[in-house]
């Protein structure tokens, strides 16, 4: 009885602390809600998103790199100078903190987000194949996953 | 520190119906002792076996991952110590409470005997998956709800092995330990559903997925072969635990005399 009420009562407790957290419990904002102004402005943040196909350009004399974040939604561009993840390509998650300065997020630091998904690289390469064979025969863009 | 009462309450409730008979000899220490001496063998062995089976199919067979290379495979061990480090609390805090609720003394003492485990188990996830954070993601460690939620593991499991061992009395430690551990328990579907409900750096889950797990069979299989193989570690570590403590907590019955004596 004591056992329960005291499981009772705590389930209750975290959950309300939860629910008042849950703001702050998330990792990062979405490109839609920085669009929304649901980011604080001029403070560090971090975001996340998927980058978007074909938006890396990387300079040819330095480190620094831009590219677009989306969620499927909304797009923000991105600024960072330094070296990026392994896992980092288009088409890829990621979270990355920083700041808005006119209306482009500056990066200070960029990590991969891995996806749930295990592979051999043979079944990729089969899976790409027969993406690629869809798209001949659609005419559509090069996918580059 | 001796507490026949014990014994006396599970002697009197035994005799209450014979249905539940067969439960109440997990309540005798004595009972439990040779139990635990007759399983934690078996299951060091079958463990041990898997454990061969499950690397070499891990380390060697496996093929690499499309993106991530070779440095995938610390999955093999790191999954499985994730998933023990909850499921060792689980019992811990069922134990705890059987313990709390019915008095019994050998619920407490398996409570106890699982703590040390869990928290190595809990460490192993950590550091594993901080290890493959940092070439994967670009970094040790992200204050993530799934990150921070198993790091408040190990602290729940370092709290309740304080907790019980600062008192005199050992029931009295029991108890009060016993309650954390239940308390402790919210913390479990945080962990599981973190990924879920908050946005994270940590991916959502891999194997237990309605739609099946997402990854390919061949590595599938030797993380499934790992996983059987940490759970007979963990019974068997669990039992030979057991019978230490049981043996120090007996220290002055008649059936400690009779083992250590012949």
């Amino acid at each position: 009885m004591l056992v329960g009420l005291l499981i009772l009562g705590v389930a209750t407790a975290a959950t309300l602390t939860l629910t008042a957290l849950q703001d702050n419990i998330n990792l990062f904002f979405s490109p839609t809600e920085v669009k929304q102004g649901k980011a604080p402005e001029g403070r560090t943040f971090r975001l996340g998103g998927m980058v978007v196909d074909g938006s890396v350009e990387r300079s040819a004399t330095d480190l620094n790199v831009s590219f677009d974040l989306t969620d499927t939604a909304e797009v923000v561009t991105v600024k960072y100078a330094g070296i990026l993840p392994d896992l980092f390509r288009e088409g890829q998650g990621i979270v990355t903190t920083g700041s808005i300065e006119n209306g482009i997020f500056v990066a200070r630091e960029v990590l991969a987000k891995h996806d749930e998904n295990y592979m051999p690289p043979e079944v990729t390469d089969a899976l790409k194949k027969a993406n690629a064979k869809q798209y001949q025969t659609n005419g559509g863009v090069k996918n580059d996953s | 520190m001796n507490h026949p009462s014990h014994s006396e309450s599970s002697d009197r409730s035994a005799s209450r119906g014979s249905k539940w008979r067969w439960l109440h000899r997990f309540g005798s220490p004595a009972w439990m002792y040779g139990f635990s001496g007759r399983w934690a063998p078996r299951f060091a062995v079958v463990s041990a076996i898997l454990f061969v089976i499950g690397l070499y199919q891990g380390l060697v067979i496996a093929p690499p991952d499309y993106q991530m290379g070779d440095s995938y495979r610390i999955i093999f061990i790191h999954v499985p110590s994730a998933w023990l480090s909850m499921f060792s609390y689980f019992v811990m805090a069922v134990a705890a409470a059987v313990g709390l609720v019915w008095r019994m003394k050998v619920a407490d003492i398996t409570a106890r005997s699982i703590a040390p485990l869990g928290a190595i188990f809990t460490f192993c996830a950590l550091v594993t998956g901080s290890l493959w954070g940092k070439p994967t993601w670009g970094t040790y460690w992200v204050w993530d709800a799934r990150l921070t939620s198993e790091l408040i593991l190990l602290f729940l499991f370092i709290g309740y092995i304080a907790l019980h061992d600062s008192f005199e009395d050992r029931r009295t430690g029991a108890r009060a330990s016993a309650v954390l551990a239940i308390v402790g328990v919210i913390n479990l579907p945080i962990i599981h559903f973190s990924v879920e409900w908050w946005n994270t750096l940590h991916q959502g889950s891999t194997v237990t997925r309605l739609d099946g797990p997402t990854m390919d069979t061949s590595m599938l299989i030797p993380l499934l072969v790992m996983f059987v193989a940490f759970n007979f570690y963990f019974a068997s570590v669990v039992l030979n635990r057991l019978r230490s403590r049981l043996l120090e907590h007996e220290r002055k019955t008649n059936w400690v005399r009779e083992v250590v004596h012949g």
